[in-house]
């Protein structure tokens, strides 16, 4: 094999490209989830905004109008999921789950004579001489909008939970949803715009995959990526910036293992492009044993598989700053226990704005 | 103004209504699907629902198709559902069927061509073993260090998919296959064929192991202290808690019995209808189980029920698909408003629906 045919810098352009469908999803997922609600339909709504991102791009020639159909596909297919879990009070984990089912269903039904055919291309921004500078005109100026504008969304979403009125009133809800109740905020309101914007940015997402990173139609073709999206929520701490830290070091991996195939490594191709999937269940694992710190920015009612809803263990006592508190509550609750997020509600109900 | 209130207990009628409720309004929604599609709605329908068990064109050969589509659903969702009631979610069943497959298929590939009675039990036992070992991935690292048991079995699918590639393509390629992938035909090899109990029943071993899970299963919950456990874990957590109930041990065994289970579905699939290992073994049966589950409302007698129901949609959806030349996904599309339909309804038997002044309770989550 040759490790010379890898160039870095073409490897590192590239994995901007390979991270943004997953950083759009995750951005979105993650402020579902500081809404405190847990939507496992990403891979469901992206491969929907994939395919009507596709058909819509295909059939009017335009990306731009496209990715707009995708975000609306999105939107409205996590209104389902919006209307189940906050209108007729479903189960959270098993409404995600029929999304992404059905999702994967009505892509492949929508998609049928798409498969195959070219999308338009979606121009690259033109930035003059900055994309012929060396080295750094490859990496920073030599991409579409949407590469630029996921990372703009991120710094946003990041502004926006935590500076602005609006955003600390979603944390609010997600914090603790009686006590927003009590200050009358409306949290079911809060809750489902908050599943919305998730499924735009699932759709936007996924028809970034179909349309700009494949770019092409196939059944399935998001192959996880919803999944590891949802992965990389837990990852960053829900935190955006560490979203897009995750983000562009799963998409690093992804290239670089692709790479490798393309490079004629020894190990088969299948063990390979096992790699992100394997890499993304070491993460998980390296970021639940070391609670104490990812605590710190976890929505308290985010309502976590095995952690049934309404279970007042731990959240209804005082949590002291110390962190033998933490590791006590946890040895004592074991898995059906729930994070330890009291304290933060506190801070945030009086850093939050005053009800006069 | 419409309000929810909630009932003390669910609604025992309402319990046994919604999923035939489900059913009837995702035959009327999934008609809506057929007229946007361009068919007639009620061909279509009679079609699936119908014709693989009373038309004389296709049933004889439709009929015995129900046990053997059946058998695997009901095998997987008997062992989810135990999970399930407990608050374990193990959505990887379609991973732990595929290693359970593997695993046999390696048995009986080991002993190839040897002709002994013991080669079928151990590769049962194999396929009980991979699929048991692959479920233990994510349960351990949920004990061990509180991983989210639902992306990693989830993402393990994806890695069993990858490994089934490689089987095929790789180490377990037929020698004498021409270089084609696939592996040998393990239902050809007499001592490891899982063959029809019954002439043109449908019934092959699969079948029987189907039956006596449900059995297991239902005593399991009912007449077992581990069941009680399950039940409590999953309705009362502090209380199950204070009864000294490990949720360790538990997660250990929810997981372990539901890998088993899609494990043992894989073999019997494997060295029945799928013949041979190939990329495209596996059909969804793991995804498709879990709509069974909730449809069977998590009990063993509904799983049966709803077992047969979802492999009549499949058997049917074949039959749509060759005469109305409807698309293969319109019967996924189908089984997903399935399963959307019996969580909305759901709401009928957790709360009464009432008819009230808004009031400002109603806003709260």
């Amino acid at each position: 094999m040759d490790f010379g045919a890898i160039n870095p810098v073409v490897l590192v352009a590239s994995l901007m490209v390979a991270a943004t469908p997953i950083l759009l999803a995750a951005i979105g997922e993650l402020v579902v989830e500081k809404a405190g609600v847990l939507n496992l339909g990403v891979e469901g709504m992206m491969i929907t905004g994939a395919v009507s991102g596709f058909a819509v791009a295909v059939t009017t020639g335009s990306p731009a109008l496209g990715m707009l159909a995708a975000i609306v596909a999105g939107a409205a297919l996590s209104l389902i999921f919006a209307v189940l879990t906050q209108v007729l009070m479903a189960n959270q984990v098993a409404s995600g789950l029929a999304l992404t089912l059905f999702g994967l269903g009505f892509s492949a039904l929508l998609g049928q004579s798409f498969v195959g055919i070219v999308p338009p291309r979606t121009e690259k921004l033109n930035f003059g001489f900055l994309s012929d500078l060396p080295v750094v005109g490859r990496i920073l100026f030599s991409h579409d909008i949407l590469v630029y504008a996921s990372i703009l969304l991120t710094a946003a979403v990041w502004y926006w939970l935590t500076y602005t009125r609006s955003g600390r009133v979603l944390r609010a809800v997600g914090e603790n949803h009686d006590s927003a109740h009590a200050l009358g905020y409306k949290v079911k309101r809060v809750r489902i715009l908050a599943i919305a914007f998730g499924g735009a940015c699932a759709g936007l997402g996924g028809a970034y995959l179909s349309l700009v990173r494949v770019p092409q139609w196939t059944e399935g073709m998001t192959a996880g990526a919803g999944w590891i999206a949802l992965a990389l929520v837990v990852f960053a701490s829900w935190r955006p910036w560490r979203a897009l830290l995750g983000a562009y070091l799963f998409g690093g991996i992804t290239v670089l293992q692709l790479n490798l195939q393309a490079a004629g490594f020894q190990i088969p191709v299948e063990y390979l492009s096992m790699s992100p999937y394997l890499i993304t269940i070491l993460v998980l694992v390296v970021m639940s044993s070391s609670r104490a710190r990812t605590t710190l920015s976890a929505p308290g009612r985010w309502v976590g598989p095995s952690m049934p809803p309404g279970d007042p263990g731990i959240t209804k006592r005082p949590c002291p700053e110390n962190r033998e508190y933490v590791h006590e509550t946890q040895r004592t609750s074991g898995h059906l226990g729930r994070r330890a997020g009291s304290r933060r509600a506190d801070r945030l109900g009086r850093a939050g704005p005053s009800r006069r | 103004m419409l309000r929810l209130e909630k009932r003390p207990s669910p609604s025992k009628a309402w319990n046994y209504a919604t999923p035939v409720l489900a059913v009837l309004l995702t035959m009327v929604a999934g008609g809506v699907l057929f007229v946007i599609l361009g068919k007639n709605p009620f061909e279509a329908i009679k079609l699936i629902f119908w014709d693989p068990l009373f038309s004389e064109q296709f049933a004889a050969y439709s009929r015995p198709q129900l046990l053997v589509k059946a058998g695997p659903l009901i095998l997987i969702a008997v062992g989810l559902s135990v999970g399930f009631r407990a608050g374990i979610w193990n959505i990887g069943a379609e991973g732990q069927y595929i290693i359970g497959a593997l695993c046999a298929a390696a048995v009986a590939l080991a002993f190839y061509p040897a002709d002994s009675v013991l080669v079928f039990p151990l590769m049962i036992l194999a396929g009980a073993a991979g699929g048991w070992a692959w479920a233990m991935i994510p349960a351990i690292l949920k004990t061990r260090f509180n991983t989210n048991e639902i992306l990693v079995s989830l993402l393990l699918v994806y890695v069993a998919e990858k490994l089934l590639a490689a089987a095929a393509t790789g180490f377990m390629r037929n020698p004498d296959g021409a270089g084609f992938p696939g592996s040998r035909n393990i239902h050809q090899y007499g001592a490891a064929s899982n063959m029809e109990l019954f002439a043109n029943s449908g019934l092959h071993w699969g079948g029987v192991a189907a039956f006596i899970a449900v059995l297991f299963t239902y005593l399991l919950l009912q007449r077992h202290i581990l069941g009680f456990h399950v039940r409590l874990a999953g309705q009362a957590p502090r209380a199950a808690r204070f009864a000294g109930v490990a949720p360790a041990r538990l997660v250990l065994m929810c997981m372990g019995l539901s890998g088993a289970f899609a494990g043992m579905a894989g073999m019997f699939e494997l060295a029945g209808p799928a013949r041979l290992i190939s990329i495209d073994f596996n059909a969804g049966y793991g995804f498709t189980a879990i709509i069974v589950a909730f449809l069977g409302r998590l009990h063993p007698v509904g799983i049966v029920l709803a077992g047969l129901l979802l492999a009549l949609t499949y058997i049917g959806g074949e039959l749509a698909q060759f005469m109305l030349n409807l698309p293969a996904a319109a019967i996924q599309v189908f089984q997903g408003m399935l399963l959307f339909f019996l969580l909305a309804l759901d709401v009928l038997s957790n709360y009464r629906i009432r008819l009230a002044a808004p009031s400002r309770s109603s806003e709260a989550a």
